[in-house]
């Protein structure tokens, strides 16, 4: 019995449909992350927007920020707005401008309670103002990430990146999308174990770039610049 | 038209609830003793206007009775007048319980008569007052027929027109039910019988004589006061109760074509205390649902340590409104505007400091090169070295053996100007499997910030 390719397309199409095998391409809309080997990796090509993604990383500090930057500067070179919730420390300005950021276009909501950025997650994507939201919520039970996951949908199209420690990944989550970052040398080893469509057996190396050259100088040792940062200052 | 409002005495005092919690308990406005006014609920257990209050309890022991008030209702109905203005520039008070609107020449911008009516009528039960409406040739006309609910004057009974008790008695013993009625007797026996008052009141609503009204004036400040009958903690309570003068306020707002900034709710609490929240808003709005969101939040973030028994609204600082466009600027403007409200409801529920912007600041100190400004330009010019995306406030000392030094230094010296002088050497440095910016100081090291 034949069963019209169109209709079980639309079918495909929507939503919660996985297809074992290959990466679903189509109904994703993302943003590109800059990054050429991860987005060919991602279903749709890049950060999805309207749907929750997890990334979760050993610690802080390790080109996490690196990795989404590129797609943020180009939403926000689009005048797109991007919302950061909670994070562990202040976003810099002058790095983030350095990373061309327009900063005109961030808004931080800093350290609120556990209550409050769930709250204030959830405003931000069913306003539909934001091209992008950062949070980083430490400790998440199911029941919130699954709000979360809903606000992201219906929200109107942001991308929704979740930063978490990376024992979260034994735990179940109901992000399509989830990322495993950990440092690898100059790079960074990205694992995505979850996304529409198959696994990823390997992990991605992805070049991230880092100032170790920027100021010059080899390899140092802490007892090896002497340098008169002792001295006192000129009152 | 008009507006008649049979229950004003007790909607004047009653509406600071909601309508479902007053339904089932009934309440009356007692006037010398006797019934004056009552609900639904005590109208079902048998109670009248007019009934005395100690037959009122025999029928309603339950019956919960309010004196009258009658600069309550004065203040209702220019609350009512005040509103209407958004409709028609020409609204003319008519004590006690009437409001006339002159609306010849507001039909077509609202859609007609019915529409008109409908609008009112919604927009009257929205602030807490259920008004009988009627359209007539002549204001006296239809006033009359609001009061008296009928199709045609012909129809209406006596009563509805406002005779003197002494005038309404002689009419009803010599036979006149109706106003048709009145109108076949002759004029020279009305005159003998009943005085002038009542031919000229006939004549103004056939038309036949000029009736010349004093227009209401709406003050220039809003300020409006609303009693909760039973003193109340809940902030949904309260917020219930805002909501009807913020519908006030959006009437008076629309009249003037002009929105706020913010203003002012008082809370107060017995012992003449009170509690103020301030609400405002970066750009003019006059949205009663935008309001009621800030508010919302606003309420949320405190806590009410006594009951408020009353409520009060005041705004200043009116800015013109333009009309909104919406399309023409697109999506842009529209999220724009989503943004703009839901920064401020973040901020209202957050506190202004915790949700802020991002600029950089022309400045050698890294914890100063940055501002919690938003919308700002920020300074072009960029740090001499590479800056971390992470900065950690305040910097947390290391000990010698947490890092391994990979570049560096970069020296920063300043602000002995000010007092607060730094004399730093800045490097990279891995700590752990975190790329970290570490500055070594007088003190001793610090970690600073993160290249994330």
């Amino acid at each position: 019995m034949a069963v019209p390719t169109a209709a079980l397309e639309a079918v495909l199409h929507r939503h919660p449909v996985w297809r074992g095998g290959r990466m679903v391409q189509s109904p994703v809309r993302a943003e590109p992350s800059g990054h050429a080997g991860l987005d060919r990796e991602l279903p749709g090509g890049g950060w999805p927007a309207g749907a929750l993604t997890e990334i979760l990383c050993a610690s802080h500090g390790i080109g996490e920020l690196q990795l989404v930057l590129p797609a943020l500067a180009a939403l926000s070179r689009r005048d797109g707005r991007i919302a950061w919730l909670a994070p562990p420390h202040l976003p810099y300005a002058p790095g983030l401008a350095a990373a061309g950021l327009r900063l005109e276009f961030l808004t931080v909501v800093r350290a609120p309670g556990r209550r409050d950025a769930l709250w204030a997650a959830e405003q931000v994507l069913r306003a539909g103002a934001c091209r992008a939201l950062l949070m980083w919520l430490p400790r998440a039970g199911y029941g919130e990430l699954r709000r979360l996951a809903l606000a992201a949908e219906a929200g109107a199209a942001a991308v929704a990146l979740l930063f978490r420690p990376l024992q979260a990944a034994q735990e179940s989550s109901p992000a399509p999308l989830r990322l495993a970052l950990e440092p690898d040398g100059g790079q960074l080893a990205v694992r995505i174990f979850k996304r529409r469509g198959a696994q990823l057996a390997v992990p991605l190396r992805i070049p991230i770039p880092r100032p170790v050259h920027a100021v010059g100088g080899a390899l140092l040792s802490p007892a090896q610049p002497r340098s008169q940062a002792a001295r006192p200052c000129p009152a | 038209m008009a507006l008649c409002f049979p229950r004003l005495s007790l909607e004047a005092r009653l509406r600071g609830r909601a309508p479902l919690e007053v339904v089932d308990e009934s309440w009356a406005v007692v006037e010398n003793r006797s019934v004056l006014v009552c609900n639904g609920a005590a109208e079902a257990l048998g109670v009248r206007p007019g009934s005395a209050l100690t037959a009122a309890w025999a029928l309603a022991p339950q019956l919960r009775i309010l004196p009258r008030d009658a600069a309550a209702e004065a203040g209702a109905l220019e609350a009512i007048a005040t509103w209407a203005c958004q409709f028609t520039a020409k609204v003319s008070l008519e004590p006690p319980q009437g409001v006339l609107l002159e609306v010849a020449g507001s039909l077509r911008l609202f859609g007609g008569i019915a529409r008109l009516m409908a609008r009112l009528r919604g927009g009257l039960a929205d602030l807490g007052f259920e008004g009988q409406l009627a359209a007539g040739p002549t204001p006296r006309a239809a006033l009359w027929l609001a009061r008296g609910g009928g199709e045609t004057l012909q129809a209406l009974p006596i009563g509805a027109i406002g005779p003197e008790p002494e005038a309404l008695a002689l009419l009803r013993r010599i036979g006149v039910r109706t106003l048709g009625e009145l109108m076949q007797l002759p004029r020279a026996g009305i005159t003998a019988r009943f005085g002038q008052g009542l031919l000229r009141d006939l004549d103004r609503a056939l038309g036949q004589a000029p009736e010349p009204r004093v227009f209401f004036v709406p003050p220039e400040r809003f300020k409006a006061q609303l009693e909760l009958p039973a003193p109340v903690m809940e902030a949904d309570r309260v917020l219930f109760a805002a909501r009807r003068l913020l519908l006030q306020l959006e009437g008076f707002l629309a009249a003037r074509q002009a929105g706020v900034r913010g203003f002012t709710l008082s809370l107060t609490h017995r012992h003449k205390r009170s509690t103020v929240i301030d609400v405002g808003s970066a750009t003019p709005h006059r949205d009663t649902e935008h309001w009621q969101r800030l508010l919302r939040e606003h309420l949320g973030a405190i806590v009410l340590k006594s009951p408020a028994e009353a409520i009060g609204l005041e705004a200043a600082g009116l800015a013109p409104l333009a009309g909104a466009a919406p399309g023409l600027f697109g999506d842009a403007r529209s999220e724009a505007e989503a943004w703009e409200r839901l920064t401020e409801r973040l901020q209202a529920r957050l506190g202004g400091a915790v949700v802020h912007g991002l600029a950089t600041h022309a400045e050698h100190r890294p914890e100063r090169a940055w501002r919690a400004a938003g919308g700002v330009a920020g300074t072009d010019e960029m740090p001499p070295g590479p800056r971390p995306l992470w900065l950690l406030e305040p910097p947390r000392r290391l000990g010698e053996g947490e890092f391994v030094l990979l570049a560096g230094p970069e020296r920063i010296e300043s602000g002995w100007w000010d007092g607060d002088d730094v004399a730093r050497d800045y490097f990279i440095a891995a700590r752990g499997a975190s790329l970290a910016w570490i500055y070594r100081a007088r003190e001793g090291w610090f970690l600073h910030g993160l290249f994330a």
